[in-house]
């Protein structure tokens, strides 16, 4: 473990230091995850305004879902797109090899190597907004719904995780598809709405085929307090199989790697 | 000037088709139409706000999907392209060549559009398979006046582009700024809420900037809700030829100032 948090130290000051030289990119990025933001909720407030609500959800509720999809979103831009997107370069150029024969695991390296902090501006938005639509329901949050929440939004992070790596594995053999993870990203979009948003076709996919539901959705749900213990076990028991699931495909697919050396 | 656009686009057509599986993928990287024509069908199907929306269900599927069609040909990304030349100095290159580099980048996004229109073709004919109620027969005029609608977008989605993109010659990540552009792009064009459900005092204001006609006017005229004996239709390519002479003049501007600034090898 302390050699985990010393290597995790190593390359998030090095991945940091290096992004700070691009300190505009701070601004520019704040800008757009505020725009992002401003965006969504006025969508949903113009539908909400005709009249119309997502079955079960009122406007508040509705702005639970988009802060825990902007928190999620600004995880992707922070840790798992500057590294995961990358696994296509190391593949082209064969510098997997490097990540392979380091003493450390290959897919620990490779998910954890970089971070950039154009994701936290996304974080701190949500966290804004997660505190006050949750204190302006008609019956506000509690301190200890944020506390369940905690669990069942780091089973969600977990699922995000596990979908982003597998999907990322498949460059090993499709080598060219370095935009195969904005495919995953454009589809999970539909998190931005809770999934009675859409109609039951679109919303069966959203939560049995690919778990978006799971993102946001159920998370919210646990918080409001509608779904008890249960609901939680099975955000964990998706997360674990997910994440079994990914791993063994990493392993798999390690297989099929033809190095620049071998 | 013909023939040579032509043997460069056939050109950049082979170079893409080597890289076909990813621009397959960019076709189904952009589902955002598809998500909001599920939040709009429902929201219109719902009895309980019935009459609120301009739109009936079937006809929103109809809208969300030309704007699937027109977003697959405006595609814009000259920015990265341009970025990239610019940092390893590849714009001398293309500066030797007979030709302003300009066209090297037009043509190079109808290779593109080329590339990507067989798997295109294909995700139309799932889509009506999936969904048929949203099958419709648009009359010629809505054909081709809407053919001529997506390409005036392009044109003028590359303009605006293009005046961002020349910014690159003095800040290297240029396309950050291009990045903000998006928004305006995203939400107040039509993409994720058509114009007529809007309050008409801020359609109209929007109908004044150029976002509306980069989805929300192509996708009326596809769909039949602009006829073609409509005067917003002419109104509507008026105000995309001026706002295209300014980004012109502006670009042209910038690409001059600009290359005088560069300094990649051989300049």
């Amino acid at each position: 473990m302390a050699r985990i948090i010393r290597i995790l130290t190593r390359f998030w000051t090095a991945s940091l230091s290096s992004e700070m030289e691009y300190r505009a990119n701070f601004i520019t990025s704040t800008l757009y995850a505020l725009g992002q933001l401003a965006g969504t909720l006025f969508t949903i407030n113009v539908l909400y305004d005709k009249g119309y609500q997502f079955a079960g959800w009122s406007l508040d509720e509705t702005y639970i879902v988009v802060a825990l999809f902007t928190l999620m979103d600004g995880i992707t831009t922070s840790v798992l797109s500057p590294n995961l997107s990358r696994i296509v370069q190391h593949v082209q150029r064969g510098t997997l090899d490097f990540i392979l024969l380091k003493p450390v695991d290959s897919q620990f390296q490779l998910s954890t190597r970089n971070l950039t902090p154009w994701g936290f501006p996304n974080i701190a938005f949500a966290t804004v907004l997660l505190i006050y639509a949750g204190a302006h329901l008609s019956h506000p949050l509690p301190w200890h719904a944020y506390l369940m929440g905690i669990l069942p939004v780091l089973f969600a992070v977990a699922i995000l995780y596990a979908l982003w790596f597998a999907v990322a594995t498949t460059t090993i053999w499709f080598t060219k598809v370095w935009n195969a993870t904005e495919v995953l990203r454009s589809f999970i979009e539909a998190g931005k709405f809770p999934a009675s948003a859409f109609p039951p076709a679109l919303s069966f996919f959203l939560t049995f085929i690919l778990p978006v539901a799971f993102l946001t959705t159920v998370p919210a749900e646990i918080m409001r307090g509608d779904r008890g213990p249960r609901s939680v076990a099975l955000e964990a028991a998706i997360a674990a199989v997910l994440l079994i699931a990914s791993r063994l495909f990493w392993k798999f697919a390690l297989r099929y790697y033809t190095s620049a050396s071998s | 000037m013909w023939r040579k656009l032509r043997s460069l686009t056939a050109s950049q057509h082979a170079l893409m088709l080597a890289y076909r599986a990813e621009i397959y993928l960019w076709v189904i990287a952009h589902m955002l139409p598809f998500i909001m024509m599920g939040v709009w069908t429902r929201a219109a199907a719902n009895p309980a706000s019935a009459g609120r929306f301009a739109m009936s269900p079937h006809d929103y599927a109809r809208y969300f999907f030309c704007v699937f069609v027109i977003r697959q040909f405006t595609a814009v990304w000259m920015i990265y392209e341009f970025e990239w030349h610019i940092v390893e100095g590849r714009l001398s290159y293309l500066l030797l060549r007979p030709m302003n580099p300009l066209w090297h980048y037009v043509t190079a996004h109808f290779g593109e559009q080329l590339a990507r229109f067989p798997f295109f073709a294909v995700v139309c004919v799932i889509f009506f398979l999936i969904y048929p109620d949203a099958r419709w027969m648009p009359s010629p005029s809505a054909v081709i006046l809407g053919i001529v609608a997506i390409y005036a977008a392009f044109t003028l989605r590359f303009a605006m582009q293009y005046c961002i993109t020349m910014l690159t010659f003095w800040f290297e990540r240029a396309s950050a700024l291009d990045q903000l552009t998006f928004l305006p792009y995203i939400f107040l064009s039509g993409l994720a809420v058509p114009l007529d459900d809007l309050s008409p005092h801020l359609a109209a204001l929007l109908r004044l900037t150029p976002f509306p006609y980069f989805i929300s006017f192509p996708a009326e005229i596809m769909m039949g809700r602009l006829p073609a004996n409509d005067p917003r239709i002419l109104q509507g390519f008026a105000l995309m030829t001026v706002w295209f002479v300014a980004f012109g003049l502006l670009g042209a501007l910038l690409w001059r100032r600009g290359l005088r600034h560069y300094a990649g090898q051989g300049a």
